[in-house]
């Protein structure tokens, strides 16, 4: 036994093992690299490969679609459907889905549509307000599952039903509101955009982070005898990560610049990442995603969990339909239908995200409806009727979900499921 | 054989203390008025046939099913085991059988679950320093804490679920066949570690099929058959007295055997020793 003790001086703690090949420095990380995806661990590498056909083959077609306001429009695009996105990535963690969510985001807008401008509210306390049913309507779905055992697919199924007549009714005969152009709420989700000096220091903003934080984990991990990792990995990742920002930015403030509403979606997905990878309870959504009767016997309160889960999605829901309403300066009946469903989940699932639940992160929902989004302008932009739009959308979705399955079966085979 | 109670009376009052627990479920009696002590610093072994009852008992104290009737009663108060929480929350830690760890997680994870310290920041390097102390002091052989559970033998498995149930430091540690996927090594280990646990003053219940590990470590066996209390035995019983209230019978598949083939040695379901 004793020959295999880990030797303090000698060795960090985690590198004693000596089966286990130690990737230092900056070849290793790129070895390591491709090791993960050889075993099925694809992380963004789909999305990447995917954005870039789709660049080359539309711009080929159309030049227009690389164009920087082209893109500038994307964006305001990606915000409301990827908000959406967001709460959806939250439900498919724990292994569960949410089918309503078109609904919701419709039902929203709508409330906000009647009770600011038919009703006169404040604009504020309408939104609170349509948060506030969001939650409510998340809180339902919690108990019929927690309670009742009633599968998330039916209850929500029977809840884009429900909530959808609710938004018909509240329209009432006119079918849609349109919301004053001079608003701030409509200004913020058609025409406010960052200045250009701050678009650029916010992305300088992630390469910094990333190195302080970087730099203090490995004064930590090296004052706790824990390997380090490379230093020079982490100044790559930095560098690559700062020039490919900055370069975007460069490029659509040559267009119009960045949309404060995709600032918003960027924040919250952000957030939603930080809360899944370093608090309490994105550690228990993964848990209970990946298997649930060990997450209940190591004392985590699983009702709750599923319960935050269903209110989060609904709450992103509703505030994704808030936000395409100010996109669109109109609470109408078609707001929600359609395809938003659709592509809410799709892009969770283009983006990583994994139906099968324990699996997924925040970026999934933003590089999943960039994806998505980018597609359904490459098809307005080819003037494409909606037929073949529908066809071709679906086509991708497929593809994404095959990926899915392909790469967690090989996950499964390199024992890394 | 209930005379053996009497040699506890010396120690002070039990950890923990199991009166007339039935469970049924449905209309199945899976455990009928057991009756059940543990004292600090005592290794119980519940020992049994298939469907004896001792796996439902361990969830039972584990907070995972409820009891039908009875009371429970642990450091001298009577408890309600509502949930797996309540449980942990008392200093009642179980390895289970199916181990009942989340594959999707890494090892430093799935040891701090449900336990994390600091819940809006989590302290990854604290925790693996932690998860790496832990392992080590079971001489664990884990390459890396930061692989998905997925990627680790059963073995692995094992010590990382006896390693995330001495995270709280408890009062009473319940292994269900603990060695069972362990290759000899680790299983001494683990018999090392039951021992430094209950020296510790620590109660242990240990349930296995083993009946060599049994007598290694426990102080005293219990056996249940068929849901039911069926007798308490010292570590010096011998092997045909235990095969004996195992089976419920002194003629029995175990005996039969033994004698058809003639053999001197009385060992069944075992090596000899």
């Amino acid at each position: 036994m004793s020959q295999n003790a880990p030797d303090p001086g000698a060795r960090a703690l985690d590198r004693s093992d000596v089966r286990l090949r130690h990737d230092e420095g900056l070849g290793g990380a790129i070895r390591a690299f491709l090791d993960r995806i050889r075993s099925g661990d694809l992380g963004m590498l789909p999305v990447a490969v995917g954005l870039v056909i789709i660049s080359l083959v539309f711009s080929a077609l159309n030049p227009v679609f690389l164009a920087p306001n082209n893109l500038v429009n994307l964006l305001f695009d990606c915000a409301t459907v990827g908000v959406i996105s967001l709460g959806i990535v939250c439900v498919l963690m724990v292994g569960e889905i949410d089918l309503s969510v078109g609904s919701m985001s419709g039902f929203a807008s709508a409330m906000v549509g009647m009770l600011w401008v038919n009703n006169g509210w404040p604009v504020a306390v309408a939104i609170l307000a349509a948060l506030a049913v969001g939650a409510l309507v998340g809180t339902l779905y919690a108990f019929l599952f927690n309670r009742l055992g009633m599968p998330s697919f039916v209850a929500t199924l029977a809840g884009l039903l429900a909530i959808l007549g609710l938004q018909l009714y509240i329209l009432g005969t006119s079918g849609s509101i349109n919301l004053p152009y001079q608003s701030p709420l409509v200004k913020f989700g058609q025409v406010l955009l960052m200045p250009a000096w701050l678009s650029h220091a916010l992305a300088l903003l992630p390469g910094i982070v990333l190195v302080v934080i970087g730099l203090g984990n490995m004064n930590r991990r090296r004052a706790a005898n824990l390997s380090p990792g490379s230093m020079g990995g982490l100044i790559v990742r930095a560098v690559v990560l700062t020039l490919a920002l900055e370069a975007v930015v460069y490029y659509l403030n040559l267009g119009r610049g960045v949309p404060w509403m995709f600032g918003l979606f960027v924040a919250l997905v952000l957030v939603m990442n930080y809360a899944f990878t370093r608090t309490k309870w994105g550690r228990s959504m993964i848990a209970v995603g990946g298997n649930r009767e060990a997450a209940r016997r190591a004392g985590i309160n699983v009702r709750f969990i599923y319960t935050s889960a269903f209110v989060l999605c609904s709450m992103f829901a509703a505030l994704g339909g808030i936000l395409s309403a100010a996109r669109l300066a109109s609470a109408s009946q078609q707001a929600g239908t359609g395809d938003v469903n659709l592509n809410a989940i799709a892009a969770a699932v283009i983006g990583g995200t994994s139906l099968f639940g324990g699996r997924g992160s925040a970026y999934s929902a933003l590089l999943g409806i960039i994806v998505i989004q980018a597609i359904a302008s490459g098809l307005t932009l080819l003037n494409l009727s909606s037929s073949l739009r529908y066809m071709i959308t679906g086509g991708v979705l497929a593809i994404a979900v095959i990926v899915d399955s392909l790469a967690r079966r090989s996950r499964v085979s390199h024992g890394r499921a | 054989m209930t005379d053996i109670a009497g040699a506890d009376a010396r120690r002070t009052e039990p950890v923990l203390s199991l009166r007339n627990v039935s469970k049924n479920f449905g209309a199945v009696s899976a455990l009928t008025d057991i009756e059940l002590d543990v004292h600090a610093g005592e290794v119980v072994a519940l020992v049994g046939d298939n469907g004896a009852g001792k796996s439902t008992l361990v969830k039972i104290l584990a907070g995972v099913h409820q009891p039908s009737s009875g009371t429970i009663r642990f450091m001298g108060q009577e408890v309600q085991l509502t949930d797996p929480g309540a449980a942990l929350d008392l200093g009642i830690a179980t390895v289970f059988q199916d181990l009942a760890l989340c594959e999707n997680l890494d090892v430093v994870a799935n040891i701090f679950l449900g336990r994390e310290a600091v819940p809006w920041r989590l302290d990854e390097v604290a925790m693996e320093v932690r998860a790496w102390t832990l392992l080590n002091e079971l001489s664990a052989r884990i390459p890396s804490v930061r692989e998905p559970v997925a990627s680790l033998s059963g073995g692995q498995r094992q010590t990382v679920a006896i390693a995330r149930s001495l995270l709280l430091e408890p009062k009473l540690i319940m292994l269900d066949e603990p060695t069972a996927a362990l290759g000899v090594a680790q299983t001494a280990e683990v018999l090392n570690l039951i021992e430094r646990v209950r020296d510790r003053g620590l109660g242990v219940i240990m349930i296995s099929h083993n009946m060599e590990d049994v007598r290694a470590v426990a102080d005293r066996i219990v056996v249940l058959r068929l849901g039911r209390n069926n007798g308490v035995f010292l570590p010096d019983a011998s092997n045909h007295e235990l095969v004996a209230a195992i089976t419920g019978a002194t003629e029995n598949a175990v005996s039969r055997r033994a004698s058809r083939r003639e053999a001197p040695r009385m060992t069944a379901q075992e090596e000899p020793r």
